[in-house]
């Protein structure tokens, strides 16, 4: 996250993005409810990508807030946010709950934060 | 309300409501952390809110944010937003037979209410109890997602604005999103294509224009499609 507190405040570009993502989104949300009828079946040329976008989204939104990649190998590891990353990881691994990891990656990251590097 | 007979709040409607509660343990840090994020990056709490109601889907709402903190071109805010929401198109074909005897305009309605977790509860209840009203239902499990969404955005954005940088609480959203992404890796085409996705997405962290994200996510896809040729 860059940008601090006050830098897009009452940009434009900010209402043009909610509003045209918004219509994309609705779009997609209704396709299907509203052909259906004339068109039954998913084509499975759209069907066979659209099963990779979660775990290909969901990652590529997940490790570069966790991996900054550092001078060294040793700076890339020892890095509080992967390493609070692949606490969290390995509680949503077990539980597959979203309380559980975020308390689990919090706790983790200001333990390493506030008590460990401190 | 909708739903409402004789002053009774409609059984199918209630059974909707009921079914979703245990979600929302989820959904509630999930929407704090969209409006924590939403003030983070400098968006005001009319913006914040516009987003959740017009958008209204976390993951590309998380992500339409931050690049708009780091102050990306219009068009891949947009682009990486409309692939994040690209798999509601999956929800959206596998739960039509089911409302394909309402008028227009209630699909409509309904269409907009659509998300991850009504879609689930929903064709899962449809399955099992074929008394149900499918519309009734789907709009407990649904608006009540609805409300909690941006009731716990308007809380995030207060809160957001009231606690120190050095918390990290923005460290949420990576955490959020890595709860959804451990089960979405179930087999190998699953896995390759968050590993690859997720890769790829750093190392193409520096990319201009920040399309490291759109970039990875597309070619996370591909790897899974290969991924399930080869093992086919």
């Amino acid at each position: 996250m860059t940008g601090g507190v006050g830098a897009v405040v009452s940009d434009p570009r900010v209402w043009v993005a909610i509003v045209v993502i918004g219509a994309f989104t609705y779009g997609i949300r209704l396709s299907f409810i509203h052909l259906f009828g004339r068109i039954d079946e998913v084509p499975s040329g759209v069907k066979r990508p659209l099963r990779y976008v979660p775990p290909a989204v969901l990652a590529a939104l997940v490790l570069p807030d966790l991996v900054t990649v550092g001078p060294s190998v040793a700076a890339t590891l020892f890095d509080e946010r992967l390493i609070a990353g692949l606490v969290a990881g390995a509680v949503a691994w077990r539980t597959e709950n979203v309380f559980a990891t975020i308390a689990a990656g919090m706790g983790a990251l200001w333990l390493l934060r506030f008590v460990v590097l401190a | 309300m909708t739903g409402m007979n004789g002053g009774v709040l409609d059984e199918d409607l209630i059974a909707g409501m009921r079914d979703v509660t245990p979600l929302m343990l989820g959904i509630v840090p999930f929407a704090l952390v969209a409006g924590i994020a939403a003030v983070d990056a400098g968006l005001t709490l009319a913006e914040a809110v516009g987003l959740s109601v017009i958008v209204f889907a976390g993951a590309s709402q998380l992500a339409a944010i931050d690049l708009l903190g780091s102050n990306a071109p219009l068009a891949v805010v947009i682009g990486t937003a409309v692939v994040i929401n690209l798999r509601m198109m999956m929800y959206s074909a596998s739960i039509a037979p089911y409302f394909a005897d309402y008028a227009r305009r209630t699909r409509a309605g309904l269409a907009y209410l659509l998300t991850d977790q009504a879609y689930a509860l929903s064709i899962a209840e449809y399955e099992r109890n074929d008394d149900r009203s499918r519309w009734r239902y789907y709009l407990g499990a649904a608006a009540s997602l609805w409300v909690v969404w941006q009731i716990g955005t308007v809380v995030g954005v207060v809160v957001g604005a009231g606690v120190p940088d050095a918390w990290g609480l923005t460290f949420a959203v990576p955490l959020v999103f890595l709860a959804l992404l451990v089960p979405a890796m179930k087999d190998r085409p699953t896995t390759a294509a968050g590993i690859i996705g997720g890769a790829i997405a750093v190392v193409a962290g520096g990319l201009p224009l920040n399309l490291g994200l759109l970039v990875g996510a597309l070619c996370g896809i591909a790897a899974g499609m290969a991924t399930e040729v080869t093992a086919s």
